[in-house]
């Protein structure tokens, strides 16, 4: 049988575009149907926004790549309406070990926190979440929703205007050229847009080089997270295991800076590595090796005019922490509420602005959290492997260590603080986890959560507070939801919203993250605060 | 806890301590010395925690101008 990876998904199809006497102008084209074009051009359909996506191939991911989702992007993909198969199809695991050398030094368990509808982490194949995606374009479009996905469809030259993007693309049957009101580019870390653009790409390449295999087997292995420092399968480097459905495991071998690429990926070479690794006896088929360079890069800024970046065209980070694709669907959570927006005259352009502000702060705590596991994991001088060799030793035996030891940290969401969107805390003593600016943590409500409730538009969540059910300002409109801290027995929203407040209300953005708090609505006060969300301060 | 490094005397007994830190490296191979060195900065540092005092430490130690 084919694998999924093989098989066209969005197979190339004449566009009445392509036959136009005058340029086509499209509302949004997005170049790239990897997971971060779909997910902006999923959120911008969703809300009635005419979309267009480009890509060269017409297949999802070749080979697996990201397979370690996050609790925030699960969130966003709930928004997105795909969240419910990539957690029903995935593996969630909590337990992790760490080796060093032929012993274990220790394990731990992630322990996720209560009270939230969404696990800390699933482990998936990059093919399946993408598929996932595209059967939820297929669903939009049956529902009517202005989104379209042309494949074999290459962009060669962008061309950019105050007012509007041209965009030449070449196809089986010739080139065309589009026309877009808004350009996304969503074409990944090598982004060809980039390139014709003109723009920079700025940060460290790690030297180093890393085998990344899927292999296909029946073991015995549980499900958990093991790594290996300077194990004798691979001397001198590190290792990870890590498990995917359908018996597909995941397999990272640090190989040094001075190899053949080409020598080493070939299968007589892969094989012997991992008989090494998983012993002489275990059988296993390879489903998929590459040999990867790290990088930590980003763009200076992401907003050009009408083109905004997005995904690793944007930021690029190792691996380890499982960022990549975790943090380039915030991105997207963030940009399409805006463009709406702005695109509907209810903000002004400069409202993107604050997308370019907000996406690198966060690019930048995923850089520097990327950068620091790459350093532990492959030291760069002597004195930094003493170091490293030091701390594994002494979280064998005592526990203060384990926190210095860094494999990864794995991606969690940031908070956008000191962004101009956000209103000065007025919610006295408030939890700093709802501070403005922070995503907003789930919560239970009985059988149900917050967040569903949450998200497409501002909501004023009232918690014990009155408020009335909804106003609008300048043409934005918010919806209250009223809470009471009733509502949740286990008392976890007044823990994650109130602290000792007796009441609440929140004004909460389109992207779930925190505006403006206070104890008791103040129309004048949340009117500004609205004002002030939608870049009018 | 102070938020300021001691670089004042604070060691009782500085000349058994000194004589205790090298005999720990007694017989060491070099590799085997700067391992201990390093495991011991790491137990030191837990012990000391401060996140202030520890950044003038690293400062003071750099003898830097
Ligand atoms: C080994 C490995 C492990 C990883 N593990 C994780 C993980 O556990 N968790 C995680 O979150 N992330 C992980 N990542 C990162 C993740 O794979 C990427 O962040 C993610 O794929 C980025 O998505 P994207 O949509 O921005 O770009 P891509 O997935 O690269 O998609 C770009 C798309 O643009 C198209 N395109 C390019 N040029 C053109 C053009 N000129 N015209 C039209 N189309 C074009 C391409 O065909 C492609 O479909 C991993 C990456 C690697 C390599």
């Amino acid at each position: 049988m084919n694998k999924i990876f093989e098989i066209p998904l969005y197979a190339y199809e004449r566009s009445p575009d392509q036959d136009a006497q005058t340029p086509v102008r499209r509302k949004v084209v997005i170049i790239g149907a990897g997971p971060i074009g779909l997910g902006a051009a999923i959120d911008l359909a969703q809300q009635g926004v005419e979309v267009v996506i480009l890509d060269d191939n017409d297949k999802v991911s070749f080979g697996s790549r990201a397979v370690c989702y996050a609790k925030r992007p699960l969130e966003i993909l709930d928004r997105l309406g795909c969240g419910q198969p990539m957690v029903d199809k995935g593996v969630e695991w909590n337990i992790g070990k760490v080796f060093f050398d032929d012993r274990q030094v220790y394990d731990f368990n992630l322990l996720p926190e209560d009270g939230h509808q969404r696990p800390a982490f699933i482990n998936l194949q990059q093919y399946y979440f993408e598929e996932y995606m595209v059967n939820r374009v297929r669903e939009l479009q049956a529902a009517g929703a202005p989104i379209e996905i042309r494949g074999r469809n290459k962009v060669e030259a962008i061309g950019t205007h105050d007012d509007h993007v041209t965009l030449e693309v070449d196809t089986p049957e010739g080139a065309y050229t589009l026309e877009a009101e808004w350009l996304i580019a969503c074409d990944g870390a090598n982004s060809p847009a980039r390139r014709m653009l003109g723009l920079d790409f700025v940060g460290r390449v790690f030297e180093d080089n890393f085998l990344i295999a899927d292999v296909i087997m029946e073991a015995e292995f549980p499900t958990e997270r093991w790594f290996w420092f300077d194990p004798p399968f691979n001397k001198g480097q590190s290792a990870l295991l890590h498990k995917q459905p359908d018996n597909v495991w995941r397999i990272d071998l640090q190989l040094g800076w001075d190899i053949d690429k080409e020598r080493e990926k070939r299968p007589e070479n892969v094989i012997p590595r991992l008989k090494q690794m998983l012993g002489d006896d275990v059988e296993f088929e390879l489903e998929w090796v590459s040999i990867y360079t790290f990088q930590c890069r980003r763009m200076e800024q992401f907003r050009h005019g009408r083109v905004l970046f997005a995904g690793d065209a944007a930021h690029q980070v190792s691996p380890f922490g499982a960022r990549g694709a975790n943090s380039g669907l915030q991105d997207t959570d963030n940009l399409c509420w805006k463009l709406k927006l702005v695109m509907d005259g209810k903000a002004p352009e400069s409202l993107l602005d604050s997308y370019d502000m907000e996406r690198i702060h966060g690019a930048d705590e995923n850089i520097l959290n990327s950068s620091r596991s790459t350093d532990f994991i492959t030291p760069k001088s002597d004195m930094s492997r003493i170091l490293r060799d030091a701390v594994l030793d002494l979280s064998e035996h005592y526990s203060f260590a384990r926190p210095l030891v860094n494999s990864g940290r794995l991606s969690v969401p940031c908070t956008y603080d000191g962004s101009p969107l956000n209103s000065a805390d007025a919610l006295l003593d408030g939890p700093a986890r709802t501070r403005p600016g922070s995503p907003c943590p789930d919560a239970p409500l009985g059988d149900d959560f917050l967040l569903p409730k949450l998200g497409d538009k501002f909501i004023l969540l009232t918690i014990d507070a009155d408020a009335p059910d909804s106003f609008e300002e300048d043409g934005v409109e918010v919806t209250r939801l009223a809470l009471s801290v009733k509502d949740d027995a286990s008392l976890e929203l007044k823990r994650r919203y109130l602290g000792e407040n007796d009441s609440a209300v929140y004004l909460i953005r389109p992207d779930q993250h925190v505006a403006a708090r206070r104890a008791s609505f103040d129309e004048a006060q949340f009117r500004t605060a609205l004002r002030r969300a939608t870049g009018k301060e | 806890m102070s938020d300021q490094l001691t670089l004042t005397p604070n060691i009782d007994g500085a000349d058994d301590f000194y004589a205790e830190l090298l005999a720990a490296h007694e017989g060491l191979a070099k590799d085997q010395s700067d391992a201990l060195n390093a495991r011991l900065v790491l137990v030191l540092a837990n012990h000391i925690g401060n996140r202030a005092v520890l950044s003038q430490a690293l400062e003071a130690a750099a003898l830097k101008e």
